[in-house]
Formats: C-alpha cells, sequence, structure tokens
C-alpha cells in the first residue's frame, strides 16, 4: 500500500516557514542550496515560490559521507554546483527529509569548503525525528514518526510527490 | 587458490564487481570505466574550489612507491592524494633500500607494517603491481602507475576524460594513436579503452619497427603513411619517443622520424578541422610534434595533465572504496557465522 501525503500542503508550510524564518533574522537575499536528489527538486520548487531569482546550487554530498569506510564510495555521484560565491552570504540549506543528521553534517562541511557562510537556515520537507547527531531543521513542512516498517520517500522532479511505504509491499 | 583467481580481472575486483586494485584496463567493462569517468566528472568541480580538498581518504596512508622515475605521474598522484586528505609517502626506490639489498618482498612488508593502506605502483617490470597485488594484506589496494611495457591505466583513463570532455561521446569517433608504439604502455590501455568504450575506429601510424607483431590483434587498423593515416580524424593521440627504451637502431634519426612521423600544422590540417591533439607528456618538441601544434587551438595537451589529477582522486577512492566495503562485508558475515 501507498499512502500520499498532500505535497501542495507540506511546501505551503515550508515557504510560509522560510518566509518567518528570513524575515526574522533580516535576511534580504538568501540563496537556496539544494541536496541531492530530491533537495534539488524543493529547491527548483521553493525559489519560485520565494521569488528567488539567483540560481540555486546542487550539493552531492557523496564525499562527505561519513559512512565511506563501511560501504565505499556511492558510484552515482554527480559534480556538486554552487554558482555563486558562498562567502558571507546567507544560505538555505534544503533536504527532502531529515532524520539521523548526518547528511546535513556532511552537507555543511562540503559548504564551509566553498567559502565562510553569513549564516544558513536549515529546511526540510520532512522531520522523521530519530535524530543521531544535535541538528535540526529550522523549518520543516511536516514533523511525524515513521513505525519501523515504514519509509518515506520522495519522487519527482514533475509531479512531486511524498510515498509512503509498508515495508514487504 | 586457483589459476582463476590470479587473473588480473579477478583480483582487482571485488565479488560484487567494485573496484579494489586498478592494475589493467583488461577485463573491465564499458559500464565500470564509464563510472571512473563519471566519478572523475566530480573530481574536476572539486579541483576549481577554492578548497580543493575532500575529506574521502582523511587518516589514511598512500605510499607511492616509484621503482622508475616519473616527475608528472608522481606528482599528480601525489596531489589526487593530498586533495582526497589522504597522508602520502614518495618513496624513489632507486635511493633507498633496495640499493641496500633489502628484496622487493621485504620493502613491502616493512611498508605495510606502517600500516599503509594503498600503494601506487611504477615499475619497469611488465606485471609488477599485479605481483605486489597478488602477495600484499587483503585491504591495501594496489594501483598501477605504469609497469614496463604492459599498461598504464591512470594514463588511458585521463586520455578517455580528455575525449569525452571535448567529442561528448566515443561513439562514431575515429582515433589514430602515433609513433612509438612498441615501447609503449600507455598504447596498449589506450587502444583496449578505446575499443570497449566504442570508438569506431583506432588506428596506429607508425614505421614497422615501432610496432608490436600482430598489433592488429590489440583491436586497431594500421597506416604506416601518416599522411593518410590522418584522414577524417577526430582524435590525434601522440606518443612520446621513448627514446631512454631505444634498443638499437630502429630509427634512422630522430630528424628522419620527425619528418614522417611528427605532427605539423601540414598533416594535422589533413584530419577533420575539429580534431584534437593529445600527448601524454613530456613532449619532445620538434621530435614528435611541432611547437605550433603543441601549443595551438587544437591541443588539449594541458588539459590531460589536470584530468589526470581528477582520473587518479577517482581511481584511489574507488579502489579504496571497494577494499573498505569488502572488508566490511567479510567482517559481517564472519558475525553471522
Amino acid at each position: 500500500m501507498t499512502a500520499l501525503l498532500d505535497i501542495d500542503q507540506l511546501l505551503d508550510q515550508m515557504e510560509a516557514g522560510l518566509s518567518q524564518a528570513l524575515e526574522q533574522r533580516g535576511v534580504e537575499s538568501p540563496v537556496l542550496i539544494g541536496i541531492r536528489t530530491g533537495g534539488v527538486w524543493l529547491a527548483d520548487v521553493l525559489s519560485k515560490r520565494l521569488g528567488i531569482e539567483e540560481p540555486f546550487g546542487e550539493l552531492d554530498i557523496s564525499f562527505y559521507r561519513d559512512d565511506f569506510s563501511r560501504i565505499g564510495l556511492n558510484p552515482r555521484v554527480k559534480p556538486s554546483s554552487l554558482p555563486f560565491d558562498t562567502e558571507g552570504r546567507d544560505i538555505i540549506l534544503i533536504d527532502d527529509v531529515i532524520m539521523s543528521g548526518r547528511t546535513i553534517r556532511a552537507a555543511m562541511n562540503e559548504i564551509f569548503d566553498y567559502g565562510r557562510p553569513a549564516s544558513i537556515i536549515l529546511a526540510t520537507l520532512i522531520d522523521l525525528g530519530a535524530r543521531e547527531l544535535p541538528i535540526q531543521p529550522d523549518v520543516a513542512g511536516k514533523t511525524m514518526a515513521l513505525e519501523s516498517h515504514q519509509r518515506v520517500k520522495l519522487r519527482g522532479p514533475d509531479p512531486l510527490r511524498i510515498e509512503l511505504q509498508e515495508a514487504g509491499q | 587458490m586457483t589459476a582463476n583467481d590470479s587473473s588480473p580481472h579477478h583480483l582487482q575486483l571485488t565479488r560484487d564487481g567494485q573496484l579494489r586494485h586498478f592494475l589493467t584496463l583488461d577485463g573491465l567493462d564499458r559500464a565500470l570505466l564509464t563510472d571512473i569517468l563519471d566519478t572523475a566528472d566530480s573530481f574536476i568541480e572539486v579541483g576549481e574550489r577554492t578548497i580543493k580538498k575532500v575529506p574521502l581518504l582523511r587518516g589514511r596512508t598512500v605510499v607511492n612507491l616509484f621503482f622508475e622515475s616519473s616527475t608528472r605521474t608522481r606528482s599528480t598522484f601525489e596531489l589526487a592524494a593530498k586533495r582526497l586528505s589522504a597522508d602520502v609517502l614518495n618513496l624513489d626506490i632507486s635511493t633507498s633500500a633496495t640499493s641496500k639489498g633489502e628484496s622487493l618482498s621485504d620493502t613491502l612488508l616493512n611498508l605495510e607494517a606502517m600500516a599503509s593502506d594503498m600503494f601506487v605502483v611504477r615499475h619497469s617490470q611488465s606485471g609488477a603491481p599485479h605481483f605486489i597485488a597478488e602477495s600484499v594484506t587483503p585491504g591495501v589496494a594496489i594501483i598501477n602507475a605504469g609497469d614496463g611495457r604492459h599498461a598504464h591505466p591512470t594514463q588511458a583513463m585521463l586520455d578517455m576524460l580528455t575525449i569525452r570532455q571535448h567529442k561528448g561521446q566515443f561513439e562514431g569517433l575515429k582515433v589514430a594513436i602515433v609513433g612509438d608504439v612498441l615501447h609503449s604502455r600507455v598504447a596498449r590501455s589506450q587502444i583496449r579503452a578505446l575499443n570497449e568504450l566504442g570508438a569506431e575506429e583506432v588506428r596506429v601510424i607508425a614505421p614497422g619497427t615501432l610496432l608490436p607483431k600482430d598489433v592488429e590483434s590489440l583491436g586497431c587498423t594500421v597506416e604506416y603513411d601518416m599522411n593518410r593515416g590522418m584522414q577524417d580524424l577526430d582524435v590525434v593521440i601522440m606518443l612520446r619517443l621513448q627514446k631512454e627504451r631505444m634498443e638499437g637502431a630502429l630509427l634512422p634519426s630522430e630528424r628522419e622520424f620527425y619528418r614522417l612521423y611528427g605532427l605539423n600544422q601540414q598533416k594535422l590540417a589533413l584530419a577533420h578541422p575539429e580534431c584534437i591533439v593529445m600527448h601524454p607528456g613530456p613532449i619532445n618538441r620538434g621530435v614528435e610534434i611541432e611547437s605550433a601544434v603543441a601549443d595551438g587551438p587544437q591541443s588539449v595537451i594541458l588539459n590531460q595533465v589536470t584530468n589526470g589529477i581528477a582520473i587518479r582522486m577517482a581511481v584511489m577512492s574507488m579502489a579504496m572504496g571497494g577494499q573498505v566495503a569488502e572488508r566490511q562485508q567479510k567482517l559481517s558475515e564472519r558475525g553471522q557465522a
């Protein structure tokens, strides 16, 4: 069985949360960076919704993962592409799902290798809890907990939809 | 160990087909060669950043074991390892223990005792990296940086990366390799890679004295006349005249060689107008190639050097990744038993 969450409702939530976060922090010209693959699709949608004309960045964190010593290199690595100088910029970092927090740790390490940003706001579509590192999203489309047999996955890019999969189905 | 276990193909791949050593292109299929090129593409982007370093091999030790000197290959391997955050030890064997009578096996045992994770091996004997890969402790990756007349797989792959960058794909390409094919380990690896990746035609252009016997069996056509051989070419790869390898009088003279097989603007004009010119370096200006061509708009010789770092980062991280994944797999199997 595949249950669908309403993607538009979650995107509305992200958009509102980000607008509020930007206003609170007094950020006027943020840039978006999406983490491959789902985060990039979301960055595309959110840059339009937030009216950010500057092209968004795409981050592939394969070279920064902390599990290289266990599983080796991801064979499907693609080049990261940040079409702007990150030095001194206010960054909105976007991923589809946050759980352990390890992906975000890797992403922030990579971003800092491009320069020293002024700030980073973290936005995720879904926060599944189960954190292993002290990293929390500033904005989440939805916070939910999964049963151990459930998996959630963002499919896209057109149309974007969320799949909630029951193991064994 | 069965005979099959020691074949290069079996030796350099894990059970699930990941790279764990990089010894030769023999036995590596198009999918794996393409993975290497794709991974290298991502490392090119890393090389364009302010901080040209990723943490993949942090805390690991890479030993450059050069039994034969080579400035360019060694320095690009060194830079590649450093950009992967590894600790690098450069060992010029001609000035070290072997000259005091230590055997190759003893040298290796000592280096392994220093907890090395990878050996990059350049040796004048064909098959030396293969021998080391067979005898080394499990978990240590061996990368062939050129062995005898046998293979130079990272050079061939950086050439493939350069061709793909400029031509987009291999299908339909006509590629010529010109010069001293007989003494060239690169040419063998290049012919193998070009065929596997789907080039339309691989042509070798050389005098008969500088071609190995049965060269066609490597998967190429032969042309003795360079003016004929240059027709329709999309890529021309010049080989260095291996002066230090020349045994006996295989050539009348350098000047005669240049007249017949040197690449100048007149000969290049016979090729496709967008034909790219490649050379593994170091170039002998006026022996294999005219300066106006080497420095000209069709030359991609310096791109090859940049790509060499990215290719070496790719094979080093893939081989190390294969080793660690395999080790983890064995540990978990042992745990279940």
